[in-house]
């Protein structure tokens, strides 16, 4: 093997966390990462990855140990890192004033790249990232996917030897990551080494290795199909003959030798634990299914975190679903939204029943989360009909509003309040009386295993418990809809799981859930869902029925993001057509 | 330090300035807003002062009063009774009552001389006190007029010959004009600032700027040397609005002006950049800016309250406000001249203030993020 691209030895590296306490991000790290490949780091929130990405670009330096970058001692020679490395931070600094080009120049002149080098570079770039057509618009005015493709080029202005990317994908619809990829693995193909961070482990598969860590650890590493390796003969796929994948979801769980069970299409995924074998039940079916490095982390982690499955006791397996009537909790119809001349939504309908979840997907910019604001009351519609807990959104939305749960992107939370002060403001914001908001914010605190944290600040909680504070508040007030707008953004795969066993259990007790996300596996959690482009309803129905909608001779059994790409792809290209 | 990476952020800074209504705002609307409030609306001497005047009829009292309708100072109200004129003062429809008793007449012509009452509203201490003194004016004045039509001369003992130098006029637009330009350039170089350094940090963008090869003397320059130049236009623009607009005197050479002016936008940069460097968030830096730079600037450095009427401890504190400094030479080079001996002074502490704050900031700035 050629000399090691990065070199961590037994570093460590400490940060205060506000009052008095300190946090350990890395705890004696020791890893190596091999040149010219793409190495992927996987790791729940908290396990040190950012720390990992700055320390390598120098913006850190360890309390302990050693960090070499090509051979070089990282820590001597800072000055000198930089020039062959090519960092790109979870949340890339874009100059959101500043132009596509502008911001372009800007990061050549920082990088030094030779003035007649440069306008060949920016022709390259801009073809490789598709921006080409929007060179003079303001990057603020960038949809996310392209900004983080702007990011992208931005950092490898001078191919970099060593590429580091902090989560790439988090917040860019399926198209977009797709494209990213293509650049990477262009990239990795031209001798970049590049390490990139991800909470999506199907990008794990495309990976030549990866390394895993937890709370500052190594965990493992290895290339991904040594990493599914243990794995093979305990991963499967379960049907039962009369549908139900909810319920038989649920039973899964509980059964003893099952780490983890998950919905997949129309069935549902299981991974048994090391030496289990399969034990299936009258009218199941189990057939065995190629392992994913998602299989290998849960299972990874399962061991040192056991909490996760523990959640959805909250209803029990089996119990009946509680009986609402049947009615329609959101009704929509033609509802549009224009800013100014620009017509964000155009004319969606669609029909949500009680106890449903349901789920609204699209590209950056398709206009969910305008057609959201629409639906919580945030925003009147321009025209259309809206009534949302059969009340009206024109005229009541004061009323509505008090039958609404909202989480939104980023958990709006108050970071300087404690928890229990969190909780105690929106029951207060909610109106809840004395005796009834006790019962609650015991409930909540039970509920979401909140009572350690009762005190600690909001703002230092980890992103999986801050997310669980911002459900429980949007909980509080018993509300018959939930909104969630991309909830799971950023949120490692089993938070993810925690998440929607909690949102199971919540449609199972009668709750509509209305959920838009990025991850293509979460719109198979939802009962039906609406695909969104260009402001339009492209496709509705139940997750096979869209999925089917993608068939094609080469393309039998498309997953649901394949649909999602085919889908708005056809679309675009109608539009194309028609102007 | 490389000239391309530096010219590559000073472009930025200069498009962003360009491109970012707030920046405009602080940079070049306020300063001409408060040069136009401070040139035209605020002023310190008392102008078009209600004033009401309980008189009975006789030729006497309507000669003075006549005295007191053609004063600039004054707005005449008319009242029949003493009780009405004093309700008026109450409700401040009036600042002052000159009262002549029903014999005021009488006794001009019988002794020569007669008393007068004043009544002024002292709830505002400083204008009570001007008016005091213009209706003594209007008084003295009458008086001796009386004394010429009699061909004797007023019988006062001593008379004072005033003269004021440097602003004869007492305009107090002469030097708080010339102070608005410390606190314009205050505005510019603490608060715009302090702003933008927290912004790059708030927005990421400083993360990104330190993966690159860039050193941290090449960012700070790059912050430096754009609101210098903008801290330096907005200057300019002051001196022009006040020497053409408001008609202040420059007794002083320029020479004298802009490089103290340079001086001070220094100690203004680096209490800006001091700022932004510790806090890193632009709410929080802006407010830091706005307590420790422009209310001190405002209040303490002279430019509307005379430092010596201060009490001890407060007087001692200015010492450490740099704005007291660059008034006192503005407030000079503008009505004085060019007097050394202040401008010198006033310059060594400026001197310091900006070595210290720097070079503060030098040390702090560090490229990392811990």
């Amino acid at each position: 093997m050629a000399t090691a691209a990065l070199v961590f030895k037994d570093v460590e590296k400490r940060f205060a966390a506000g009052g008095g306490r300190i946090t350990e991000a890395l705890k004696g790290l020791s890893v190596e990462m091999a040149a010219g490949v793409i190495t992927g780091l996987l790791g729940p929130d908290g396990a040190g990855k950012t720390t990992l990405m700055r320390l390598a670009a120098g913006l850190l330096l360890p309390d302990r140990g050693q960090i070499a970058v090509f051979g070089h001692d990282a820590l001597s020679g800072t000055r000198a890192i930089p020039d062959s490395i090519g960092y790109m931070p979870q949340r890339f600094g874009l100059y959101e004033d500043l132009t596509v080009r502008e911001n372009l120049e800007l990061y050549a002149d920082l990088q030094g790249l030779a003035p007649d080098a440069r306008s060949a570079r920016y022709d390259e770039l801009l073809a490789m990232t598709a921006l080409g057509p929007f060179g003079t618009r303001r990057a603020g005015a960038l949809s996310g996917g392209m900004k983080q493709k702007l990011g992208l080029a931005c950092a490898l202005l001078r191919t970099p030897r060593l590429l580091l990317l902090d989560e790439p994908t988090v917040g860019v619809d399926p198209i977009s990551r797709r494209e990213l990829w293509i650049i990477i693995e262009r990239l990795a193909q031209d001798g970049v080494t590049v390490l990139l961070s991800t909470a999506y482990l199907d990008e794990a598969e495309r990976c030549h290795d990866l390394v895993m860590l937890n709370e500052g650890r190594l965990l493992g590493q290895a290339n991904p199909a040594s990493f599914r390796a243990p794995l093979v003969g305990r991963s499967f796929l379960v049907r039962v003959a009369d549908g139900g994948r909810r319920q038989l979801q649920k039973q899964l769980a509980y059964r003893t030798g099952v780490i983890d069970a998950q919905l997949q299409a129309s069935e549902v995924r299981v991974i048994l634990s090391e030496g289990a074998a399969p034990r299936p039940e009258p009218g199941e079916t189990w057939e065995p299914a190629e392992p994913r490095v998602e299989d290998a982390f849960v299972a990874l982690l399962q061991g040192s975190r056991v909490q996760a499955k523990r959640e959805a006791a909250t209803i029990g397996p089996g119990s009946e679903p509680v009986r609402l009537p049947p009615g329609v909790m959101i009704m929509a119809r033609d509802l549009r939204r224009s800013f100014g001349a620009f017509e964000a939504v155009k004319g969606i309908s669609f029909d949500v029943s009680t106890g449903e979840v349901f789920g609204l997907l699209g590209a950056n910019g398709a206009g969910k989360t305008t057609a959201f604001r629409m639906l919580c009351g945030l925003l009147l519609p321009t025209s259309g009909k809206l009534s949302v807990a059969g009340v009206d959104m024109y005229h009541a939305g004061a009323a509505a509003r008090q039958r609404i749960g909202y989480v939104s992107q980023r958990f709006v939370l108050y970071g300087n309040l404690s928890v229990a002060q969190n909780l105690q403001f929106f029951a207060g914001v909610y109106g809840l009386g004395r005796a009834a908001l006790e019962a609650r914010l015991r409930w909540a605190e039970e509920e979401f295993d909140l009572g350690p944290y009762r005190t600690v600040n909001a703002g230092a909680l980890s992103v999986g418990y801050k997310q669980r504070l911002a459900l429980a508040c949007a909980l509080l007030h018993d509300p018959q809809i939930l909104f969630l707008d991309e909830p799971t953004s950023g949120v490692d795969p089993l938070a993810r799981r925690e998440f929607w066993a909690r949102i199971n259990a919540l449609a199972h007790d009668g709750v509509t859930v209305m959920v838009t996300t990025h991850f293509m596996e979460e719109a198979e959690y939802c009962d039906r869902l609406v695909l969104m482009s260009q402001g339009e309803v492209l496709a509705a129905g139940t997750p096979p029925e869209i999925r089917r909608l993608a068939q094609a001779p080469d393309r039998p059994d498309p997953t649901m993001e394949d649909a999602f790409i085919a889908l708005i792809a056809e679309h675009e290209q109608s539009i194309r057509r028609a102007s | 330090m490389n000239g391309m990476r530096l010219r590559g952020l000073i472009r930025k800074e200069f498009l962003q300035i360009v491109r970012d209504p707030s920046a405009i705002a602080i940079a070049v609307a306020l300063p001409i807003f408060l040069l136009l409030l401070f040139g035209y609306g605020v002023s310190l001497n008392a102008r078009r002062v209600p004033l009401a005047l309980v008189a009975p009829y006789s030729p006497q009292a309507q000669e003075l009063l006549g005295g007191f309708d053609r004063s600039p100072y004054f707005v005449p109200h008319r009242y029949a009774t003493m009780a009405a004129a004093k309700s008026a003062l109450g409700r401040r429809r009036v600042d002052g009552i000159v009262w002549l008793r029903s014999d005021f007449g009488r006794r001009m012509l019988a002794q020569g001389n007669a008393g007068i009452g004043v009544f002024v509203n002292g709830v505002d201490a400083n204008n009570a006190g001007l008016l005091e003194a213009y209706i003594r004016g209007v008084w003295l004045g009458w008086l001796s007029r009386q004394a010429q039509d009699q061909g004797s001369t007023l019988s006062v003992p001593v008379t004072v010959e005033q003269r004021i130098w440097f602003n004869a006029a007492l305009r107090s637009r002469n030097y708080l004009v010339p102070g608005l330009i410390a606190i314009i350039m205050t505005l510019i170089g603490a608060l715009l600032t302090a702003q933008v350094v927290s912004r790059e940090w708030e927005r990421g963008t400083m993360e990104a700027l330190m993966a690159t090869p860039v050193s941290m003397g090449d960012i700070l320059l790059s912050k430096l040397i754009p609101y210098f130049v903008l801290g330096m236009a907005g200057m300019a623009l002051s001196v022009v609005m006040a020497v053409w607009l408001f008609a202040v005197p420059l007794r002083g050479s320029l020479l004298v002006l802009f490089s103290a002016s340079g001086l001070f936008m220094l100690v203004a940069l680096g209490m800006g950049l001091l700022i932004s460097t510790v806090a890193k968030n632009q709410f929080i830096s802006a407010t830091i800016a706005i307590v420790a730079t422009f209310l001190p600037a405002f209040i303490l450095s002279g430019f509307i309250f005379d430092l010596n009427s201060m009490p001890v401890p407060i007087r001692l504190l200015t010492h450490i406000v740099a704005a007291r400094y660059f008034v006192a030479i503005l407030q000079t080079v503008f009505g004085a001249g060019d007097v050394w001996p202040v401008v010198l002074a006033n310059a060594a502490a400026l001197c310091a203030m900006a070595a210290f704050f720097l070079g503060l900031t030098w040390r702090l700035s560090r490229k990392r993020l811990d």
